[in-house]
């Protein structure tokens, strides 16, 4: 699904990425950790396109094209979807017309209508996009546009983050389904069976681990100092920085 | 009304005074008969301004071509719709209305305006009580060449009335040079709601000289939307309200596009001069390459009052936006405040766009769709639906 290699990022002339590989696979969700200011959000930035991260090196392979230099409305019609953690609000942007847009430009018909009461938002699809929303209705707004684009790439930051606790069921379920499908057990096929048979990728960056309890998360990693290091299960990396902060990720890197 | 006399009124210092002796105020008009008989381009136009020629939807509707009235008539008996030559005669010369509000000193336009020939311009009056539920439209159309255009238009909406007005003002689309003078007058009585709807779509070589100044009545209404996006030698306006019972409310919402070579110098003022009223002026500009001086003034002067005033401009290219907006409290207590701002479309809003599918243009244009909130006026659907296109139209000159 996703191959980076060796991948370089400057902003304004400060590497901020230096020399990051990782694969996700089909179906596979891949968590990144990491202490602020660690270059998380930079690679998430970078994997979707924005102007201010610029490659110096390094190649970006998204499901066989070469996308380390493609405009950032290519990767989102080729499937890559972004979470935004403070989007941007545009005046006289009625929600409803960015979720169709969304759905329209990955050439797919939805009901705009019932996919927001999945997420709680049908109240607010004549609101301007972003206007006055507080943590979690930007949250629910951005799942609303990602079910609408129905990307085969998730790209997450922080989804846990300014919500309360009964919002983040929601978000966390969401989540899941966007990842997964549905996954309610049927009676000719395991639950085993249909996860083999997910097809949508995720890349998360968490710092509580709360999402965790929602979705399955197959890989993690932290990312130092713009490096890759520490590969294990997400919730061993969880348990682990919790116990002993980032220190002992730098000593392994050394 | 006296206290309309010694205020401030609309600032020329920044516009070229006109050059009018190239115009002639009679006799050059291009004698249309019947509005029904233009061309097919010409039809176009107006259609563009809002005017519906089959009439549908109308209330009534008063076309004029030049210095002639061609089309005068109402669908509806709770709406009074008069060529102004005519309300004159019949009601004695309106002496409650007439060069009232607007007065014949206030600048060198109104002066001519009182002093050359009247050609033409409407009287209309919504019946005490009566809601009129379609719009009713007007027309201004020049279609000959150096001509200069004196109307005369007043609106009356009476106790508990309700009316809708579409006003569309044009040229030919082969018309050169022309200019337009208007004095408009607006009186909304007692609980009474007026809705003024204006668009303007002159050509490169027309010089605009409104003059409007409305009054309004405790409880009373008015809501003004102003639309201009083809290009226009100059415009040069400033509408006034004067909230003179308790309780009224001015709205007033203007988008504006500025092309290279057009100049539009215009504003809106709200005189908050009763206790309880409120007063709103938003406007949206964009420059392609033209000048646009962005005015507005809101004046309190009795309390409890409140006044917003909201400007912001786009510079799109190597246009000129020079933001005026000026608060004047005169007693303590008022409540005014505004907003101003010239910028450019954040980066990030184009790449929030452009991560939902967008490629840069259309990302670009719906920012600036959003920007311009033409929904914000209420319009009838159709009409809505033709200024969406003319903006669409004229986004290939914005990026």
């Amino acid at each position: 699904m996703l191959l980076i290699e060796d991948l370089r990022v400057s902003i304004d002339g400060q590497e901020v990425l230096k020399g990051v590989s990782l694969e996700i696979k089909e179906g596979e969700t891949f968590i990144l950790f990491g202490p602020n200011g660690s270059g998380k959000t930079s690679l998430l930035m970078t994997l979707m396109g924005f102007a201010n991260y610029t490659v110096t090196g390094g190649k970006i392979t998204f499901r066989g094209h070469d996308i380390t230099h493609a405009p950032i409305y290519e990767r989102a019609k080729l499937g890559i979807g972004m979470s935004f953690q403070r989007p941007p609000t545009i005046h006289g942007l009625k929600t409803r017309h960015l979720v169709s847009m969304c759905a329209h430009h990955r050439q797919r018909d939805v009901d705009v209508e019932a996919l927001a009461r999945k997420v709680n938002f049908d109240q607010f699809l004549e609101r301007d996009i972003n206007a006055g929303f507080s943590g979690g209705e930007i949250k629910r707004s951005e799942l609303l546009q990602l079910m609408a684009q129905k990307p085969s790439l998730l790209l997450f930051d922080e989804p846990e983050s300014g919500v309360d606790l009964e919002n983040m069921a929601l978000i966390g379920n969401t989540v899941r389904e966007l990842l997964n499908g549905s996954q309610e057990p049927k009676p000719d096929q395991s639950m085993k069976d249909l996860r083999a048979k997910r097809e949508t990728s995720g890349l998360i960056i968490t710092h509580t681990g709360y999402i965790l309890d929602y979705i399955h998360a197959d890989r993690g990693q932290v990312l130092h100092k713009g490096v890759l290091c520490c590969q294990a299960n997400p919730r061993v990396i969880l348990e682990h920085i919790g116990k002993f902060g980032y220190k002992e990720c730098v000593r392994c890197l050394n | 009304m006296s206290e309309l006399a010694g205020k401030p009124q609309g600032a020329t210092q920044n516009i070229p005074q006109a050059d009018v002796s190239r115009f002639a105020f009679s006799g050059k008009g291009a004698g249309i008969a019947d509005i029904r008989s233009l061309t097919p381009e010409d039809k176009e136009r107006l259609l563009m301004s809002g005017v519906d020629l089959d009439m549908a939807g109308r209330g009534g509707s008063y076309l004029q071509v030049d210095d002639k009235s061609v089309h005068c008539d109402t669908c509806d008996p709770n709406v009074e719709i008069l060529d102004i030559t005519e309300a004159l005669r019949r009601y004695d010369g309106l002496p409650e209305y007439f060069w009232n509000a607007v007065k014949p000193d206030q600048d060198d336009f109104t002066r001519m305006a009182a002093r050359e020939q009247l050609q033409g311009g409407y009287f209309m009056r919504a019946k005490a009580g009566m809601k009129i539920a379609e719009p009713v439209q007007s027309c201004l159309f020049i279609k000959g060449e150096a001509v200069a255009q004196n109307v005369h238009n007043i609106i009356v909406v009476e106790e508990g009335a309700e009316l809708h007005v579409i006003t569309g003002c044009a040229t030919a689309h082969d018309q050169q040079s022309a200019l337009h003078l208007g004095i408009s007058e607006f009186y909304v009585k007692k609980g009474g709601k007026l809705t003024f709807t204006m668009i303007h779509n002159w050509g490169e070589k027309v010089m605009v000289r409104p003059r409007t100044v409305g009054v309004v009545e405790e409880d009373g209404e008015f809501q003004s939307n102003y639309v201009l996006l083809k290009p226009v030698e100059s415009v040069q306006s400033y509408p006034s309200i004067y909230l003179n019972g308790p309780r009224a409310v001015a709205r007033f919402n203007s988008v504006i596009v500025a092309p290279t070579g057009s100049l539009v110098d215009t504003g809106n003022r709200i005189y908050l001069n009763a206790p309880e009223t409120r007063g709103e002026i938003i406007s949206r500009t964009i420059t392609t390459g033209g000048k646009i001086i962005a005015r507005g003034h809101i004046i309190g002067s009795h309390v409890p009052a409140k006044g917003h005033l909201e400007c912001k401009g786009l510079i799109l290219g190597n246009g000129i936006i020079h933001a005026i907006p000026e608060l004047e409290g005169t007693v303590s207590g008022v409540e005014l405040s505004h907003e101003a701002a010239v910028g450019k479309i954040a980066q990030e809003e184009i790449e929030y766009l452009m991560a939902r599918g967008l490629d840069e243009d259309e990302a670009t244009s719906t920012i600036v769709r959003g920007f311009l909130n033409v929904e914000i006026m209420g319009l009838p659907e159709k009409l809505r639906q033709t200024i969406d296109k003319t903006i669409q139209e004229s986004e290939k000159d914005m990026f």
